[in-house]
């Protein structure tokens, strides 16, 4: 598969029972599709839970992955996003002793603040497309961050 | 009714309308097999391997079109059967196995005969299960026969810990399914077919590429009265025999890698190709970017991710190939079939150039004259099935197919050792036909145990092995590709077939002449019991046409023309 490879954005309706996630992850695996990022909660008050996957493919690669994930029995509904609202959080982690204003300052143009000062860490939280996590985490790199989490990226069709 | 999880399941299968179970106890099984033993409403065949046992599911299912069903045990049970579920996932064929497992509370300590089944069957089944409570039994089952026959068919594994088969709970079959995310789509959209009926009536060379989709789902007969009514040339896949029967005049014949020259050119010049059942695999398309390179296509399937998946589709028809055909032939009065009778013209000179056909030997006999006999002996009386390599591909070719579900064989996994099981499952489904099995010197060897389970249970299937002493279609490959180094194909060392089968209670025949494969097949057809009929054949024959991996269709490396004696 060398046809144009692109960034895409996946969300399925599975219902909420043991083994459905290795499912999933089963026929990326399986078939050679690779997986960026995945979430997975339940939807409330109901039996579903939603997977958001961000994966990589041609246009060709992602139909068959829509059609794949709709073949599994416990999949309620796939939505492949075009047109939509994508989100991530991001967790870190610094030593103390940088400066807090200054990391403070930067997480609130990153739709963040610090959410746990401690004796020796400060652990700051942004929450924002997952595009500008990038640019934040490259922004932070001065205040040498100790660790990092990203939680994969959210949707919702707009 | 309050029982426990191990007559559930039978309770399951007499309420499913099971007849026959093939399958093999063991130590996690056991519950289920002593329930099997109180009762006589269906019977059970007890082949010599589980991985027989699932072939043999195959085989009655294929034949009957009904869901066949095995039983085997945990741990190496399971893992004997993973190539038949493997098999019958790539072939569409519906089934349902059930595998007993460790007790709850052992699992996942790495008990004895302990192995993560759902896991592994995951891949090569449709749907799979673990039973974690006898409660979820009855649903469990009925949705497992429901997904197995429903929708583009396919295997369904249970695998029930020993414990719960033990559980008594209560028992209600009578349950309305409710499976919300599990919907298979079985009308084809109107529009689509309208568009589809006006592209075939504008077409001039359109062609019909019928697959194995049609004969799952009973279609055979609505699609011969499409193509007889339009005047539209057919190919079949390989997994299509039958479907058309041989003599019809409409049927170009079998197209792909060994696909005669005639069907091979006719999707080659096609402008329009009417996809029913098929799903472009990449032994009947060849090079995917020369195939069927001037045409529109039609693509009716009930998978709709077969549909786009290779070839793209100008009309995708997402539906049941029946229900579909049905609609088509509501509008049939669109079509002239005066319109395409030079296009009928044109392919059966492209026939005439080269007909599929062979050339006879004076020594030897040849493996193709063997089909063609049994063919001309028993014609329709005959349920085939075969093996895999070139004798399956002989058998493809030149066996007169007349009816669907007259042929069986291990297409999509290509699963050497298939035929032998699966020819008792398709004899336990159709007693009152004679049962063949096509099979090679080496396959033969694959399951070769099934002698016991047939001569046990006198399911009298002959076993016709084209005895080349070799492994032919790796042979051929060696011969026309690594310029003739034969490497580990050559069987020169052998058993002594006949004795073989001799020492399982069958009957055994070794043959080199026309005569005398004629007196055997006549004497194992009247003797009406297991037979190995050996047949000593040209070693060194190809199958041709043959089309070379990733080559394209109308580059056929063809028979050679017979030099003059
Ligand atoms: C289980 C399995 N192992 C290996 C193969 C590869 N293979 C395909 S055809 C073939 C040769 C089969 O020999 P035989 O049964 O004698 O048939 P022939 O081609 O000689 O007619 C082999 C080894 C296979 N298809 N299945
Ligand atoms: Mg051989």
């Amino acid at each position: 598969m060398t046809e144009n490879s692109e960034r895409r954005v996946v969300s399925v309706i599975v219902i909420n029972e043991a083994s459905v996630l290795s499912r999933i992850t089963d026929l990326f695996s399986g078939r050679g599709y690779n997986i960026t990022s995945l979430t997975v909660a339940p939807i409330p008050e109901s039996k579903y839970s939603r997977l958001t996957i961000v994966t990589s493919g041609s246009v060709r690669v992602i139909e068959q992955i829509t059609k794949q994930l709709h073949k599994l029995i416990p999949v309620l509904r796939v939505y492949e996003h075009a047109d939509m609202v994508e989100k991530e959080v991001a967790m870190i982690k610094f030593p103390a002793s940088e400066n807090l204003s200054d990391i403070q300052a930067l997480c609130e143009a990153y739709n963040g603040k610090i959410v746990n000062a401690g004796e020796n860490t400060i652990i700051a939280m942004v929450a924002d497309e997952p595009k500008r996590i990038n640019n934040f985490l490259k922004a932070i790199k001065r205040y040498n961050p100790k660790e990092i989490v990203r939680s994969g990226a959210v949707a919702l069709e707009r | 009714m309050q029982i426990s999880g191990a007559q559930m399941v039978i309770e399951a299968f007499i309420a499913e309308g099971v007849d026959t179970v093939f399958g093999y106890p063991g130590g996690a099984i056991m519950n289920v097999y002593d329930e099997i033993y109180k009762q006589d409403k269906f019977q059970h065949i007890l082949n010599r391997h589980e991985q027989a046992s699932v072939h043999a599911a195959e085989g009655y299912a294929k034949a009957s079109g009904k869901v066949g069903v095995a039983m085997i045990t945990s741990g190496p049970g399971f893992t004997n059967a993973v190539t038949g579920l493997a098999d019958a996932y790539m072939d569409s064929i519906p089934l349902v196995v059930v595998s007993g497992q460790v007790p709850m509370s052992l699992i996942g300590t790495d008990a004895f005969q302990e192995i993560d089944a759902v896991g592994i069957s995951r891949s090569c089944t449709k749907h799979n299960y673990l039973v974690t409570d006898a409660k979820d039994l009855p649903r469990i089952l009925k949705e497992a026969f429901y997904i197995a026959r429903t929708g583009r068919p396919g295997p369904v594994h249970v695998d029930i810990p020993k414990d719960v088969t033990a559980q008594i709970e209560e028992f209600d079959y009578d349950i309305e399914l409710d499976l919300e995310t599990y919907k298979p789509h079985t009308k084809g959209n109107p529009r689509q077919i309208k568009k589809a009926m006006e592209a075939i009536a504008k077409a001039k060379r359109p062609l019909f590429y019928l697959g194995g989709g049609i004969i799952n789902a009973n279609a055979a007969y609505e699609v011969r009265e499409f193509v007889h009514k339009s005047g539209i040339p057919a190919v079949e896949t390989f997994m299509a025999r039958g479907v058309l029967s041989h003599d019809d005049e409409l049927l170009v014949g079998m197209l792909g890698m060994h696909g005669s020259y005639a069907s091979n050119m006719a999707m080659s010049e096609t402008d329009l190709v009417i996809g029913l059942g098929v799903r472009f695999d990449d032994r009947v398309t060849g090079k995917l970017s020369e195939f069927a390179k001037n045409a529109e296509v039609i693509h009716v399937d009930i998978d709709p991710a077969s549909i786009s998946k290779l070839v793209n589709a100008n009309y995708p028809i997402v539906g049941d190939v029946k229900n579909v055909v049905v609609d088509m032939l509501a509008q049939i009065e669109k079509i002239d079939s005066d319109n395409y009778e030079s296009w009928r013209e044109t392919i059966n000179n492209f026939d005439e150039l080269h007909p599929l056909t062979f050339h006879e030997d004076s020594e030897r006999l040849k493996p193709q004259w063997v089909i063609q006999r049994v063919g001309e002996l028993l014609g329709d009386d005959a349920n085939i099935s075969t093996d895999v390599g070139q004798h399956q591909m002989w058998s493809g070719q030149f066996y007169p197919f007349t009816r669907p579900r007259q042929f069986v064989s291990s297409s999509g996994l290509g699963t050497m050792g298939f035929g032998f099981p699966a020819a008792i499952g398709v004899k336990a489904a159709c007693p009152e036909k004679t049962s063949i099995n096509f099979t090679g010197d080496g396959s033969i060897l694959m399951n070769v145990q099934e002698l016991m389970t047939a001569v046990e249970k006198k399911i009298p299937v002959i076993n016709i092995i084209l005895n080349n002493n070799f492994l032919g279609m790796v042979r051929q490959w060696q011969t026309l590709f690594y310029d003739k180094r034969h490497s580990e194909t050559d069987l020169s060392v052998q058993p002594d077939f006949v004795k073989l089968s001799e020492a399982f209670g069958g009957i055994g025949y070794r043959v080199h002449t026309k005569e005398e494969f004629d007196a055997a097949l006549k004497d194992a057809v009247e003797k009406n019991v297991v037979a190995f009929i050996e047949v000593i054949v040209h070693r060194m024959e190809n199958v041709m046409p043959m089309v070379p991996a990733g080559g394209s269709l109308f580059n056929m490396m063809l028979l050679e023309k017979k030099e003059s004696k």
